[in-house]
């Protein structure tokens, strides 16, 4: 087995065993970090394919900022005594025959279809991607950091405090100290 | 030698886990986190598809598009749970089910 073949189905294992993880453990604590083995070993799977700039981003944005996230949302709803049952799951049995289906489906498809590939050459994309993004794709680029700041603004409106209704009279300060 | 079928399998079993997940959880983090898998494994496709058939960097951008959507779904979405927690005081999927008080 070459060392690309043996790296190849490494990082397969990895994904696709924490992805397991993801979809069935009890703990959800434990359910998150399965799930950064899955997004590690995507991560992996984009540099294996010379994607570099996809690879590191999907390292900073999804292990660093939407990870940290979700651990922070399983930690602010749950009581920390009840983390160990929180993450029940209904109708296993009912659910697990369609998805190994679909499965099924999906892979013989792939296998079983003569896809055109051509001889890939592996080739640095930055500096291809930033030429695309500053040219062609000028407006999505600029679309998805307007949808980006909608996105990021109403989630803190979403997400904040009630606030008081402004033609109420205010309750007084509750005693603050006066300046001597 | 690894091959486009490799990557689509891996793809497909990503997918299917992920359905899985966003189908039997009842915990509603857990289903954003079947929603990321999902997400995780079109980009997976559009990357594998970019690299063996396309040569061009259009299956890359939409791979760093997806990324971006991610982020901006996961963030709404768990303002949202956040929200919903405050209100009921749980996130089980089967307990929230009053559109009204």
């Amino acid at each position: 087995m070459t060392p690309s073949l043996f790296f190849f189905y490494l990082l397969a294992a990895v994904v696709v065993i924490s992805a397991a993880g993801v979809a069935l453990l009890r703990n959800i604590l434990y359910s998150a970090f399965a799930l950064l083995g899955t997004l590690a070993g995507v991560a992996g799977l984009y540099l294996y394919m010379g994607a570099d700039f996809v690879g590191v981003v999907q390292l900073i944005i999804y292990v660093g900022g939407i990870l940290v996230l979700l651990l922070f949302a399983v930690l602010l709803t749950n009581r920390i005594g009840e983390v160990r049952i929180s993450n029940a799951s209904a109708g296993l049995l009912l659910g697990a025959p369609p998805a190994i289906a679909l499965f099924a489906l999906c892979a013989r498809v792939a296998v079983h279809t003569p896809w055109p590939t051509t001889e890939a050459v592996p080739a640095p994309l930055t500096a291809r991607l930033g030429e695309a993004f500053l040219h062609e794709l000028l407006l999505p680029f600029e679309l998805a950091s307007l949808v980006l700041l909608m996105a990021l603004v109403g989630a803190m409106v979403i997400a904040r405090r009630a606030t008081q209704d402004p033609r109420e009279p205010h309750e007084p300060r509750a005693t603050r100290k006066e300046a001597p | 030698m690894i091959g486009l079928q490799h990557f689509l399998v891996v793809s497909a079993a990503l997918f299917a886990l992920g359905l899985l997940t966003v189908a039997t959880r009842r915990n509603a983090v857990a289903i954003l986190m079947g929603v990321e898998l999902i997400l995780n494994a079109a980009a997976l496709n559009f990357v594998a598809f970019a690299h063996f058939v396309a040569g061009a960097v259009g299956g890359v951008v939409f791979a760093l598009f997806i990324i971006v959507l991610a982020a901006a779904e996961a963030a709404i979405a768990l303002a949202i749970v956040l929200a919903i927690f405050r209100h009921f005081r749980t996130i089980d999927a089967h307990d929230v089910s009053t559109l009204k008080e």
